[in-house]
């Protein structure tokens, strides 16, 4: 289409949008595969919960949910064209984003430690319930940590767009596209959070 | 582009002239009609191999084959079948071919929302297809599972089912970008004065289409994207010694794969939606209704899945809530039907050969959905469940249904894609041995079912051997129609006459432009002001 530029900064957040309902739909997959199995075994999902340490959990939330605020914070810099706050706000996503990750691997090398994961000669001997409840537990937190890595590769390249004038006051959709990525995956956390550390 | 003299003509897409040049330049192209043409070669590459297997299986069936095909590859075959046909070919057949190349040709648009997104959507059908293809010969041998998969089989199997399974997944990327490209489109891109119910049918139907696409799609994902971690680690959710319960796979598996049939269907009845009018030279008999049928079947058929599951093993409610619920589904569907023959009811009829196979589609997909209706009713269901009726019904309405439907909308397109028009006469005599070895193959089969023939079975007993020979002949008239129908086109590319622009005397916008179409569809975008089937002999009478 050479010399045809075609701009159309609605129709690629319409687009974005269409994306975010697959991502919702895949991990709404999951949740029909958890209520079913939470509506099975109660009890276990009870003592699966106890497991998990709800304060590391909340603690990657407020992590979380900051890491969203500060990607909001960076487009409204780049809308009012002040580049190098919208990059400091940026570099504090990235930076949010990866202490999530280093709880959670904290969280997970816990498990392991303590013999609680998939296949584990510790898991076989827990009641069938709790099995699943660490199947789901590692699948759903897995799965979930995929998209943060992908949440936070996007960014990082956000970033340098920003650095290099591709992003500027006039042009700032793919920011906003990627900022709706990475509020999907705060919100889809919110639901993990009740779903598995609250659930005891 | 849009600023070239109105002197000399647009060069058509087919010439390149960007900077780079022949393969390269189709390999890199964002044009959404090469895009159309790639998927075109590369589907008909993929259904002439499954056609192939297809046709060793049916001589298995002839005993004395059974020393060259042991029981494990007879497996081997029934799923590579499945997985290709439905997941490279019948799934994204139209949307991906027509979709592509008319989509913004029939709503006046220069383009596809996302050109590169589409592009991409491409290559990740070539990977998925690679891998489909790669699964069959590394790891333990090509997967023995049938097309569905189904837990706890898949997941002890030695077979290379994870390698198959994940070919699937990237498979079902390509289909939901798509998805998202035709919707965004349609929303964005349509001409001045395109207002919704001025769009062609194809456009409705791409429409329901996209939005299957992009709610199913991601729950097969998901599913076998479980299968993978369950083969590798043992997570447990579909494995009942951890409390998993593999009845779980299959709902996750038909929640998605149910709607995927009408992924299947909906572009074909667009297609024959726009075919009909044409011919008949008449406007289509209720528009609206054939609109809103589309977008309720889109909704209805998410509700039916659990049909598959009749014998699985689910409360008796469930059970007469989907049965009740499949039957609805019909409904919708033959509102359909009854537009299209009023279409023709009056019409000044002129009889070419895609009215021909249109027509066949009506005829052949009328018996695949009744026959359909038969099984949503439990009692017939358990009798039939898992034999050769079921094969032989979804065979009426994926190939006689959305497999005639896309070689009637190939020979309606086909001189605006290519500028070149086909030997009718070659197109009709390969209609005879492939309409009639269709009824031999796929009622044979359900007759066989009706009898009692099991699905899948390597051998047969003595009493289903006259209807098996009947049937295995059937596939010999079948195949030799489908290779004198593709050697025709095939032929016609290369030397066919040159096609005029408006050969049909349609009036939907893309037989304004000239065949082939220019690189940028339209020198100036349309402005629309009136509904797209508008036939001047219709305002004389």
């Amino acid at each position: 289409m050479s010399g045809h530029v075609h701009r159309d900064d609605l129709g690629s957040r319409l687009g974005m949008w269409l994306f975010l309902v697959t991502e919702m739909v895949l991990f709404g997959g999951l949740f029909i595969g958890y209520s079913y199995m939470r509506y099975r075994y109660p009890a276990e999902f009870h003592h699966g919960g106890m497991e998990l340490n709800a304060t590391l959990g909340v603690i990657n939330t407020l992590v979380l949910l900051t890491s969203s605020l500060t990607v909001v914070l960076s487009i409204v810099a780049v809308q009012r064209g002040e580049k190098q706050r919208a990059m400091a706000l940026l570099g504090t996503t990235l930076g949010l984003g990866l202490t999530f990750l280093v709880i959670k691997g904290f969280e997970w090398s816990a498990k392991f430690h303590h013999g609680l994961y998939p296949n584990s000669a510790h898991l076989a001997t827990l009641p069938p319930g709790e099995q699943v409840f660490f199947g789901l537990y590692f699948t759903m937190t897995g799965l979930h940590g995929v998209h943060v890595i992908a949440g936070l590769s996007v960014l990082s390249v956000m970033l340098w767009w920003v650095a290099t004038d591709r992003i500027r006051q006039d042009r700032y959709i793919h920011l906003e596209n990627s900022g709706l990525y990475w509020h999907l995956v705060d919100v889809i956390w919110i639901f993990l959070l009740p779903l598995f550390y609250l659930a005891a | 582009m849009s600023g070239t003299h109105a002197t000399t003509p647009e060069p058509s897409y087919l010439v390149d002239t960007g900077t780079r040049t022949g393969v390269l330049a189709w390999l890199t192209t964002t044009d959404h009609k090469r895009i159309g043409l790639l998927y075109l070669y590369s589907m008909m590459t993929f259904f002439f191999v499954g056609v192939g297997i297809g046709l060793v299986m049916r001589l298995v069936q002839l005993t004395t084959f059974q020393k060259l095909i042991t029981a494990q590859t007879y497996n081997a075959l029934f799923t590579v079948h499945g997985v290709i046909m439905i997941f490279l070919f019948v799934v994204p057949g139209l949307p991906a071919i027509f979709g592509n190349f008319f989509l913004p040709i029939l709503i006046g648009a220069k383009d596809v929302s996302f050109p590169r997104l589409n592009l991409a959507s491409w290559y990740f059908f070539i990977a998925g297809a690679i891998l489909a293809v790669l699964s069959l010969f590394t790891g333990g041998g090509a997967p023995d599972t049938g097309w569905t998969f189904y837990a706890p089989f898949s997941l002890k199997t030695g077979t290379n089912v994870s390698l198959a399974v994940f070919a699937a997944f990237v498979l079902g990327f390509s289909s939901m970008l798509t998805g998202i490209n035709f919707i965004t489109t349609i929303h964005r891109m349509r001409a001045p004065g395109m207002h919704w119910f001025r769009m062609p049918l194809m456009c409705w139907a791409l429409y329901s289409t996209a939005w299957i696409q992009l709610l199913a799609t991601p729950i097969v994902a998901i599913t076998l994207l479980l299968v993978i971690l369950e083969r590798f680690f043992g997570i447990g959710i579909f494995d009942p010694a951890k409390g998993g319960d593999p009845l779980l796979y299959q709902h996750l598996f038909w929640i998605y794969s149910h709607p995927a049939v009408y992924i299947m269907i909906l572009p074909a009845m667009g297609a024959i939606s726009e075919i009909l009018p044409t011919f008949a030279k008449r406007p289509i008999f209720g528009y609206k209704a054939i609109a809103f049928s589309s977008m309720s079947i889109a909704g209805v058929g998410s509700l039916v899945w659990a049909h598959h599951m009749f014998t699985s093993g689910m409360s008796g409610m469930a059970l007469m809530i989907f049965s009740l619920l499949t039957m609805v589904v019909a409904v919708p569907s033959a509102i359909k039907v009854f537009n299209w023959v009023s279409t023709l009811y009056k019409g000044s009829i002129d009889f070419q050969p895609p009215l021909l196979f249109a027509l066949t589609f009506i005829f052949l997909f009328c018996i695949g959905g009744l026959t359909g209706v038969m099984q949503g009713a439990l009692a017939i269901n358990v009798h039939i469940h898992d034999t050769y009726f079921i094969v032989g019904h979804f065979h009426y309405v994926m190939f006689g249904g959305t497999g005639m439907a896309l070689f009637a909308a190939l020979l309606y397109w086909f001189p605006k894609m290519f500028g070149k028009m086909y030997s009718k006469k070659a197109i009709y005599a390969s209609w005879f041995p492939m309409f009639i070895g269709f009824n031999m193959l796929y009622f044979g089969m359900m007759i066989l079912g009706m009898m009692g023939m099991p699905r899948r079975y390597y051998v047969h007993l003595p009493q289903f051997h006259t209807m098996h020979v009947i049937a295995t002949v059937g596939s010999w008239l079948l195949v030799l129609g489908l290779v004198i129908f593709f050697a025709t086109l095939l032929y016609a590319t290369f030397k066919g006459e040159k096609a005029e622009d408006n050969p049909w005397g349609g009036v939907t916008l893309e037989w304004t432009i000239p065949s082939p179409p220019p690189l940028e569809n339209f020198d100036v975008i349309p402005t629309i002001t009136r509904g797209p089937y508008h036939f001047e002999q219709e305002e004389h009478r």
